[in-house]
């Protein structure tokens, strides 16, 4: 298990890769952005996104998932507080390959809680291109390594 | 949809509200955000929400259905073309957004009311032919308690292109 303690100001890593469908971007969009430049290739063209692209939200839920993947599963993650900035620099669009390369770059006790800590990250997503689709700067909230738990793994 | 120009500051928009139910709540975080608070009831009493919450993501992704919905609800446009013949705007695409707060968790069977405050607009000497609405974007739950808020983004066609003030 990573604790807060474990992950120092520096602390970078970049997760795998995940080609994002046709269907996956119509299916989110459906539930929760039904615009048509999300929705249908064809209207999707004539629109100022130029092609059929995922909604910035679905992009935000796909980011998190690969962190997810990459980090939370295995770290003492206790949820987020919020998300100071997120810039959506460019289309996601479907059959692209996306990753995310995270940086934590800060990090502080909680105040108000013994047991936890609070970790500030970046993460910027790119596509097979190198392009950057978007990039956000958040915190997290992480627990403490009890006095009786076992070293870190290596990482 | 209202032109640019057309929008005032301060304008309230109710949205609507949405029930986090435990199914709806699993379902967005098996896919997107599967840690086990947000996907499992027991093993969340034991984690310092005290219960199932739902994913940060899932509460932001039901704003933006309710925005829509709202769109699409909304009294018929009375929005006239403009005078080079463009229609009214659709709505457009965001840069992004600010200061996300997720200020309370949202457990299951939480029914979450969200609106909507234009608050700024900006000018854009790069897109003579859109401006930026900034709004506040705000979900309480049904005791009124603010449980998220964020400042969103969108750019919106101007009915005129917009002329830079000359200097002096």
């Amino acid at each position: 298990m990573i604790y807060w303690e474990d992950v120092p100001v520096g602390h970078s890593f970049t997760t795998a890769e995940r080609t994002i469908s046709k269907e996956e971007v119509i299916e989110f969009a459906s539930e929760y952005d039904p615009q048509p430049f999300h929705l249908d290739e064809e209207a999707a063209k004539d629109s100022i996104l130029g092609g059929l692209c995922a909604s910035g939200w679905h992009s935000c839920a796909i980011a998190m998932r690969l962190v997810y993947d990459s980090f939370h599963v295995k770290a003492a993650t206790q949820g987020s507080p919020g998300i100071k900035e997120c810039r959506w620099r460019r289309p996601l669009y479907a059959g692209e390959t996306v990753k995310v390369t995270v940086n934590c770059i800060n990090a502080r006790p909680s105040e108000s809680r013994p047991t936890m800590g609070l970790t500030n990250w970046t993460w910027e997503m790119t596509n097979q291109a190198g392009e950057t689709i978007m990039t956000t700067e958040s915190w997290l909230m992480m627990g403490r390594r009890p006095a009786n738990a076992a070293t870190p793994e290596a990482n | 949809m209202a032109w640019f120009e057309d929008i005032e500051i301060g304008r309230v928009i109710e949205l609507g509200s949405h029930t986090f139910t435990s199914d709806d709540i699993i379902r967005f975080a098996e896919k997107y955000d599967p840690q086990p608070f947000h996907t499992d009831p027991e093993a969340a009493k034991d984690s310092h929400f005290g219960g199932l919450v739902a994913a940060g993501w899932h509460i932001a992704a039901v704003w933006m259905k309710l925005m829509i919905g709202a769109r699409e609800t909304a009294p018929k446009d009375e929005s006239k073309p403009a005078p080079d013949g463009r229609q009214a705007p659709q709505g457009g695409p965001s840069p992004g957004f600010f200061d996300l707060k997720w200020v309370k968790p949202v457990r299951a069977e939480d029914t979450i009311s969200y609106r909507t405050t234009t608050i700024e607009k900006v000018d854009l000497k790069s897109r003579p032919y859109q401006g930026i609405i900034r709004s506040l974007n705000e979900g309480f739950n049904q005791d009124g308690e603010l449980v998220f808020s964020f400042i969103g983004q969108g750019l919106i066609e101007r009915c005129e292109p917009y002329a830079v003030p000359s200097e002096g």
